[in-house]
């Protein structure tokens, strides 16, 4: 094992990230700077999440990737393999089964437990940037909680569209302090945001690491006269009837014709196989 | 250097520290939580948590500042073979290892600054015992409130009230750990 770095990283080097998730997690919502290694993928493939992910995982984990919800992605599955290669770990597409869930772009339906940790592969961690192009600049913001242009740029939204166009990515702030960006998960899933397990994002490019503690109070931003709206898709799940989960729309033939499926494959496989079925559900023989 | 001070490291470093590393983000992520942590032994009085955890935690790069209770020969050179941190004052302090009351008064040490709160001192602070009762916890990491016995209340309550500046502590008793960082408020029960 001596000449062997488990998890693709050196010791020194996972200290270095490991401090960084701790005082994440001490300040949630808080941008940890860490120095961001080199890893064997391309950034865009979830370099921060990979190197958060290697900084916990322990020989006994069950392993978890989704890409936009999908188990299957080319995504997924290299950092999946890269995980199975480089630290020997199990893994899994089951949600429940999984103690470690890397992801991008999704939260799990499945609420999560005490014993998961979610890792989010974070593009650009700074929700002030879009306003703000120097750090230095964005970093005083935080300091003196200077979240006024955000809300001045949600309520313009509000009057040029009628409603807060921002459908992903959507700004929240965290236990009354940090504004912060939950990475670009649907506006949907902001809600699931408080739960019972660890949440932690990795940016690789941007060299940030933060966290959400379980149980910590995360509140989308919003105004009283506007107040945050999820915007959950007026249909069922055309596989498997679900009425609250996030749907993908999916071009099923030449014609035009469409369906509305889960997001989160594991979770709709897991209600079909329980006898959940959606309008477009393949059509069963009767039992005799 | 002796013979204990060349002994007492991880016997397979990379697991051994994965596994030390999870339960460090346990306790701390769910303040009053106590947990298990062993693995490593360095000399008297060191605890195996507190030693398993500086071996996890700390390297070259985390100047160390040990408390008088824990600043012996012994104690030094184990820490220049095993983790080689630079031993420091409390003002340049990244990790601090003593008994609570060799670590008093705690506002000696870096809170960190407005832009880079993260610039702070964490405490280990050694205990004869850790409980689940006492001291009344709520904050991040907690469902309702959790309870843990802490050493005092007056020093934690100062140290909340300078969220998101302030000290993050490691409470360690034996193969104990518990943890709290500053977002946790305290209350006596
Ligand atoms: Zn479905």
């Amino acid at each position: 094992m001596s000449d062997y770095n488990f998890a693709y990283l050196d010791e020194q080097t996972k200290r270095m990230i490991r401090r960084a998730i701790l005082k994440g997690i001490a300040i949630p919502g808080y941008q940890v700077p860490f120095a961001s290694r080199e890893m064997p993928m391309p950034y865009g493939w979830g370099t921060g999440g990979v190197q958060v992910s290697a900084a916990c995982l322990t020989p006994d984990d069950s392993f978890k990737v989704i890409d936009q919800g999908a188990d299957d992605t080319t995504n997924a599955v290299s950092i999946r393999k890269f995980f199975e290669h480089t630290a020997g770990v199990a893994t899994t597409e089951h949600t429940v089964d999984a103690t470690v869930i890397q992801t991008r772009h999704r939260i799990p339906e499945e609420p999560l437990t005490e014993d998961q940790i979610l890792v989010y592969q974070v593009p650009i961690p700074e929700p002030l940037r879009f306003l703000e192009p120097r750090e230095t600049e964005t970093r005083k913001m935080h300091a003196l909680e200077e979240y006024g242009l955000m809300h001045v740029k949600l309520y313009e939204d509000i009057a040029r569209h009628g409603n807060i166009a921002t459908a992903y990515a959507y700004p929240v702030k965290v236990e009354d302090r940090y504004v912060m960006d939950p990475s670009p998960i649907p506006k949907f899933d902001n809600p699931k945001l408080e739960m019972a397990a660890i949440q932690l994002f990795g940016a690789g490019r941007e060299q940030r690491i933060y966290a959400i503690p379980p149980y910590t109070k995360v509140v989308s931003l919003d105004f009283e006269d506007h107040p945050f709206d999820p915007s959950k898709a007026d249909h069922p799940c055309d596989l498997c009837g679900a009425e609250h989960t996030y749907l993908d729309e999916v071009i099923i033939d030449d014609e035009g014709g469409r369906m509305f499926v889960c997001s989160d494959t594991d979770y709709c496989s897991k209600r079909q196989a329980d006898g959940h079925r959606g309008r477009l559900s393949p059509i069963e023989e009767a039992a005799e | 250097m002796d013979i204990q001070s060349l002994s007492g490291g991880f016997e397979n470093a990379p697991v051994q520290s994965a596994h030390a590393f999870r339960t460090a983000l346990n306790v701390l992520s769910r303040p009053g939580t106590i947990m298990e942590l062993r693995g490593a032994n360095a000399p008297a009085p060191v605890s195996e948590a507190a030693a398993t955890l500086l071996l996890t935690l700390c390297d070259p790069e985390t100047p160390l500042y040990l408390a008088d209770t824990h600043d012996t020969k012994e104690v030094r050179d184990w820490i220049a073979f095993h983790i080689g941190a630079p031993l420091v004052g409390r003002a340049h302090a990244h990790f601090a290892l003593g008994t609570w009351e060799a670590l008093s008064p705690i506002n000696t040490f870096p809170i960190g600054t407005p832009e880079y709160p993260d610039r702070s001192t964490t405490l280990i602070a050694e205990l004869d015992e850790l409980n689940e009762h006492g001291a009344s916890l709520t904050g991040p990491g907690i469902k309702d409130r959790a309870h843990l016995g802490l050493p005092e209340i007056d020093a934690f309550q100062m140290n909340a009230c300078l969220f998101p500046l302030g000290l993050d502590f490691y409470f360690t008793a034996g193969t104990r750990v518990a943890a709290l960082p500053r977002s946790t408020k305290v209350e006596a029960d």
